[in-house]
């Protein structure tokens, strides 16, 4: 029951089996379960980053899509009023055109109609100096009525 | 502290009272030889089975089976930890793994809470006690009988096989625990400083030698507190599984052809059952308290007050 050598066989033993399990043991362990940790921590914070990289690109599309969309209506406005633009100076330039027509129209027809005038006139005059010449049935000298000829024509 | 003047006196009486009468010694070293064919009375029986099987060195007398046992349970952990720490890698862990290092996490969390210095000794320490003390611990569920009985038939009259109930073992775990107490006190704070916080505290320096007997007396109480207190379980707890073991004595198999027997038999099978689960949470409590005491104590040398 007393103390005896054992003690000291048992105070060997216990250092030596710190010894092994100090060198051994717990290192190697201890190693390898911060290394998994270390391992899961990074894990986790790579998927933390891709999740936000994610997200971020998720409202970058979105502002691209919104942009887009911006583009695509501006892009749609300009075309219609540029289309109605070309309609409308379209619609004015044959306005132009058909005035323009109707104007040289006009002055032709205006043209035409003074040279028969004129011509009618001349004929006229004709017409009333040889009638006078039937009716007067004398020679009436055409210089000396000319003047008087050409007032009445221009009368006409 | 009348605690403590209560343990030392205990100490006293165990190192130099005369030796019990159910000690080996008064047979001689005879532990090896043919056992007696007689029958157990009952107090032969706990006579019997609390003998240590001791032989002669030139140092002394060893007590040989706690000295056979403690060695085996330490080989059981260094080669199941030696093993899975060879193969520990930072992949996915296997069950095994998983559990030997649910250990390690469990010691190194109870270290990192109390311990705040930088030495690389106290975590593997603290499990080694942890763990051997456990397996020592464990060897009292065994059923009381086996081993003996065994080694009865190898011509081994005498063995225990709990080694935490023998006192030389418990204590040669506090006493290296204390030699490190010393270690690390005179290491951290210079034999001065070790010697005037021996000295000077905590009435200052006016009643020095009464702080001095104080302090030797507080720092000597840590090994025998720690030793004693395992030694006190394990061997309480050896005692009822002895005393439970009497419906038998100690020769149930012989008796278990007997009809008479069988109610003794059953009721030692039950009182045992009870008493090992109860058991259980002692011998795993008591190798945790080692553990936490060595842990609180070691960091206490490493404080300067």
């Amino acid at each position: 029951m007393s103390l005896n050598a054992t003690l000291l066989i048992q105070m060997t033993v216990f250092a030596v089996v710190v010894l092994f399990s100090m060198k051994f043991i717990w290192p190697m362990i201890m190693e390898a379960i911060e290394e998994r940790n270390k391992n899961i921590s990074d894990g986790l914070a790579a998927a933390e980053q891709g999740q936000k990289k994610l997200s971020e690109a998720e409202t970058e599309v979105n502002t691209l899509i919104k942009e887009a969309k911006l583009q695509a209506t501006t892009i749609l406005d300009q075309a219609n009023t540029r289309a109605s633009s070309i309609v409308e100076s379209a619609k004015s330039e044959g306005t132009n055109e058909r005035d323009k027509i109707i104007s040289t129209a006009h002055d032709e027809a205006a043209q035409e109609l003074s040279k028969l005038r004129e011509g009618l006139r001349k004929e006229v005059a004709g017409l009333a100096v040889s009638g006078a010449e039937k009716i007067l049935s004398r020679e009436i000298s055409a210089s000396d009525h000319q003047e008087m000829l050409d007032d009445l024509a221009k009368k006409l | 502290m009348f605690k403590l003047l209560n343990t030392s006196v205990l100490l006293f009486l165990i190192l130099f009272a005369p030796t019990n009468s159910f000690s080996a010694e008064t047979e001689g070293y005879s532990c090896f030889g043919k056992p007696y064919e007689t029958e157990y009375s009952a107090n032969e029986y706990i006579t019997h089975h609390l003998s240590h099987c001791v032989v002669d060195s030139p140092l002394g007398p060893i007590h040989i089976d706690s000295v056979f046992y403690s060695v085996f349970m330490a080989f059981v952990f260094l080669l199941t930890f030696y093993a899975f720490a060879r193969k520990a890698s930072a992949g996915i862990p296997g069950k095994g793994q998983s559990f030997i290092e649910m250990i390690i996490e469990f010691v190194d969390e109870q270290v990192k809470d109390t311990y705040h210095g930088s030495s690389k000794t106290i975590a593997p320490l603290a499990l080694t006690i942890f763990i051997w003390v456990f397996l020592m611990n464990f060897m009292d569920l065994l059923p009381v009988d086996m081993l003996p009985k065994a080694g009865e038939m190898m011509n081994i009259k005498y063995m225990r096989v709990v080694p935490s109930a023998d006192l030389n073992i418990t204590f040669g775990l506090s006493v290296t625990v204390f030699l490190l107490i010393l270690y690390y006190s005179i290491k951290i704070k210079g034999l001065g400083g070790f010697a005037k916080e021996l000295a000077f505290q905590p009435f200052g320096k006016a009643m020095l030698p009464f702080n001095l007997l104080l302090k030797v007396i507080e720092e000597i109480a840590k090994p025998i507190s720690l030793g004693l207190r395992l030694f006190g379980n394990l061997y309480a707890g050896e005692l009822i599984f002895m005393i439970i073991a009497i419906f038998t004595a100690g020769q149930g198999i012989t008796y278990l052809f007997d009809i008479g027997v069988i109610p003794y038999a059953l009721m030692q099978f039950v009182l045992g059952l009870i008493w090992a689960l109860f058991h259980l949470i002692i011998i795993l409590l008591q190798a945790f308290i080692f553990m936490m005491l060595t842990i609180v104590y070691l960091s206490m040398a490493h404080e300067e007050h």
